[in-house]
């Protein structure tokens, strides 16, 4: 056992320096495509009719992304004789639902959860393991997988909610004492991702519980999890919405 | 066997089997010209499909591979049973077409026990009924589902919402113990870590546990519905993400299909690099396996360094392929983004880095007795059964098997850089984590061999959208062979899209490892399967 001990202590602290200050390695995200002004309406047309999945569309002479629903297909950023799209290389893309409401600040630096898979891919599933590792060391934060719902504050879900996940992720859900937040990680459980809505899976987590906050991305790599995490602590902001989104929609930045 | 000779070209099989057919069978078995490109033919009347597909299996040499039933406009629902044979690299489809009120067929299962599972899912999703197989019931679609709605069917609409039967319905289980005392004691659908949704119903008298009955498709998403009538594009999209820790290797068994129909030529470079990404998925997919596997058995420290070596090569997936898991990378035709050359050297050292970090852990966890013992003959799956079952990857290759899709009917650039076969005897737990170890080391050893002789030029052509027609796209996916199964119609849209994944073939098997054990062996057991739900019910 000893060399175990000596293995360990010799591999020293690989914990990521988010959220005190900024992860500077590479490969930690897939970034994601973000609003981008373009010069004419047509290519607004065109550059949005390349996303498969309906996430980017066309206002004028720009496109807006909505993140929940990017799947990370680069078919956006990959055909030539389109402008290019302005690509966003982090990974804060966590952000409030309009049923959020801020837990009290006992919680901010102890936060218990549980996670449900509802029919993720496993890549959501890996990313979210990943954020428990000692790259990401979430308990370094005050945040802890709890093995019942009972002592869950916050309950993760990935996946589209298939068929036989609803009651499943219902009746975990009533067995989590309140006052209790639904983070739903990954392009699936937002929006149905590429399966839902069909016959066999809902078009993501709000159509069967409450979600409060989400995290896009296909999957969210580990940083963006531990962002929706801190957000949910009240420990940082949510991701900005760009003045080319607010002009879209009419809502403020 | 006598009357085919093994290890005949393929030409000369296909004509020593319709003289058989002819001779031997007396006309039962009618030679059909290839639905499925690549492919020999026979068809035969539903009456005789048991007869035949015993005959191929168990004098022939043929291995059963998967069962594609199709339910097309103009007539009932035809089964296609593929076959594969290893040692000349061919195929074989057997072709029932039923009436179109014909509802069933006598099941293969008692004699080609591989078919088991295909059967039960046929019959869920097509509302077949397969005659003689020993357990049908509820297996995909669960307690409420509607009676009788099968959503394979052309006349099932797969946007409209269903109406599900009372909720609450029981559920019980078919239990197989019948000591005194003796309970099944469900663990899952939810787990308390990030475990996959699965149950498993335990059957114990106490202390141990005699039996376990799994229950699954809890994460079903209709996939190969939701495929149909869409486009190669959008199907390729939910080809990388039904498992998106295989997502590479699926998404190439989709494009292979899709260019085999359309007669696309990939690329050379092309085709070298979707040998290296694939390395590289199995690669961080077995690093992923082992830090399970570590972590079953409480061996923090190890558990840890597995898992550090896993995320850095998620950072070396992302770096040099923009995405950490691939999604976007391969499309019908080739590649849809090239390696950089200054990525290069970076790609060589990180490949190098960590095999010698796998290699220093291997040597740590062989020395550590408390460990070895916690999964030395710990769920052991005989070689005998494993051929019954027909199990594939890493689980098979620890029985004594050395069947690999790579080696036997080479595809991307595994004609050249051809990879090591790594098999093992005991087909216990340890067996199965020596060969992820050396699998992993093989990896590593392929993307060097890529990058040492990697062509340059093209890495995609524009295949030409006219054709239709079907084709099988195989590939060694991380946990396995996998099968995808394309028709294609005129239109170039999907018309039938059948996934055979690793994790379905193999979790069919996982009973074998999982009786008398200690309750505390369960974890352990389970993580040296390794298996994927998500690439199971899909
Ligand atoms: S990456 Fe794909 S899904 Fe995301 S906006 Fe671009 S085209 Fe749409
Ligand atoms: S969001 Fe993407 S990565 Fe996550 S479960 Fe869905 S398909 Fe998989």
């Amino acid at each position: 056992m000893a060399g175990w001990v000596i293995k360990g202590a010799r591999t020293g602290i690989r914990s990521s320096a988010y959220p005190a200050g900024p992860e500077t390695a590479i490969g930690v995200s897939p970034g994601m495509p973000g609003d981008t002004a373009v010069d004419s309406p047509s290519d607004a047309e065109g550059l949005a009719s390349l996303c498969p999945t309906g996430a980017m569309t066309a206002h004028d002479v720009s496109v807006v992304v909505d993140r929940g629903r990017c799947v990370h297909c680069f078919r956006c950023a990959q055909d030539a004789r389109m402008p290019a799209v302005a690509w966003d290389p982090g990974f804060e893309w966590a952000t409030y639902t309009d049923a959020y409401q801020a837990l009290h600040a006992a919680f901010s630096r102890s936060l218990h959860i549980r996670f449900v898979d509802a029919g993720a891919c496993g890549a959501c599933m890996s990313e979210a393991r990943q954020v428990n590792n000692p790259y990401y060391n979430m308990h370094r934060l005050g945040f802890f997988i709890t093995p019942t719902p009972r002592n869950a504050d916050i309950l993760l879900v990935a996946g589209p909610v298939s068929d036989a996940m609803r009651d499943p992720l219902r009746k975990t859900y009533a067995a989590m004492p309140p006052p209790k937040r639904v983070v739903a990680i990954g392009a699936c459980a937002i929006s149905g991702g590429v399966f839902g809505p069909s016959y066999a899976s809902a078009a993501g987590v709000k159509d069967i519980i409450p979600v409060d906050v989400i995290v896009p991305g296909c999957p969210p790599p580990p940083l963006a999890i531990l962002h929706g995490l801190l957000l949910v602590a009240g420990r940082k902001p949510p991701a900005p919405r760009s003045s080319l989104a607010a002009r879209a929609d009419g809502r403020p930045e | 066997m006598p009357d085919l000779p093994d290890g005949a070209d393929n030409l000369a099989r296909a004509v020593a089997l319709r003289e058989v057919c002819k001779t031997r069978w007396g006309g039962r078995f009618v030679p059909a010209p290839a639905t499925t490109s690549g492919h020999e033919r026979l068809r035969c009347h539903s009456s005789e499909v048991c007869d035949l597909c015993a005959w191929l299996v168990q004098d022939v040499g043929y291995i059963f591979a998967t069962l594609v039933a199709e339910e097309r406009m103009e007539d009932g629902v035809t089964l296609t049973y593929v076959f594969q044979q290893d040692s000349s690299g061919s195929w074989l489809d057997v072709d029932v077409l039923l009436d179109p009120h014909e509802r069933s067929v006598p099941s293969i299962s008692p004699l080609v026990h591989a078919a088991d599972w295909h059967e039960r899912e046929v019959e869920d999703l097509f509302g077949l009924h397969f005659e003689g197989h020993p357990r049908l019931g509820e297996f995909v679609l669960h307690e409420d589902w509607p009676e009788g709605v099968n959503p394979m069917r052309r006349d099932f609409d797969p946007a409209r919402a269903l109406e599900h039967r009372d909720e609450q319905a029981a559920w019980a289980a078919p239990t197989i113990v019948t000591a005194p005392g003796a309970f099944a004691m469900p663990v899952g659908p939810v787990f308390s870590d990030f475990a996959e949704s699965a149950q498993f119903l335990l059957e114990t008298v106490g202390e141990d546990v005699i039996h376990t009955i799994p229950r699954f498709f809890y994460k079903y998403r209709g996939i190969e519905k939701i495929a149909e009538g869409q486009s190669t594009g959008r199907v390729l999209l939910i080809a990388e993400r039904f498992s998106g820790t295989a997502a590479f290797a699926h998404g190439l068994g989709f494009c292979q299909a899709v260019e085999a129909i359309l007669h696309c030529e990939v690329p050379r470079r092309a085709r070298a690099l979707r040998t290296l990404f694939a390395e590289l998925e199995r690669l961080r997919h077995h690093a992923a396996a082992i830090t399970a596997i570590c972590g079953s058995t409480a061996l923090a420290v190890a558990n840890s360094q597995a898992a550090l070596i896993e995320e850095e090569l998620l950072r070396l997936s992302g770096t040099v392929t923009g995405h950490r898991y691939l999604f976007g990378l391969v499309v019908p035709g080739g590649l849809a983004r090239d390696l950089a050359d200054e990525h290069r050297p970076l790609l060589q050292a990180a490949i190098g880095d960590a095999a010698g970090k796998l290699n220093a852990l291997y040597d740590m966890l062989c020395v550590s007795s408390s460990f070895l013992d916690r999964l030395e003959e710990v769920g052991v799956v005989t070689a005998e059964k494993a051929m019954e079952y027909g199990l594939v990857g890493p689980v098979a290759r620890a029985s004594g098997s050395n069947r690999d899709m790579r080696a036997r009917f080479p595809y991307a650039g595994y004609d050249t850089a051809k990879p090591m076969i790594p098999t093992e005897h005991e087909g216990d737990g340890y067996a199965r984590l020596r060969v992820l170890f050396r699998e992993a080391e093989q990896s590593a050893a392929l993307i060097h061999a890529v990058l040492e002789a990697l062509p340059d030029g093209a890495i995609a052509t524009e295949p030409d959208r006219t054709r239709a027609g079907a084709a099988l796209g195989t590939v060694e996916a991380p946990l396995g062979a996998a099968f995808h199964w394309v028709r294609l119609g005129e239109s170039g849209l999907v018309e039938r899209y059948r996934v055979t994944p690793p994790s379905f073939t193999n979790w069919h098997g996982f009973h074998l490892a999982a009786e008398n054990f200690a309750f505390q062996d369960f974890p352990i057991i389970l993580a040296s399967f390794g298996l994927s739900n998500a690439e199971c019910d899909r």
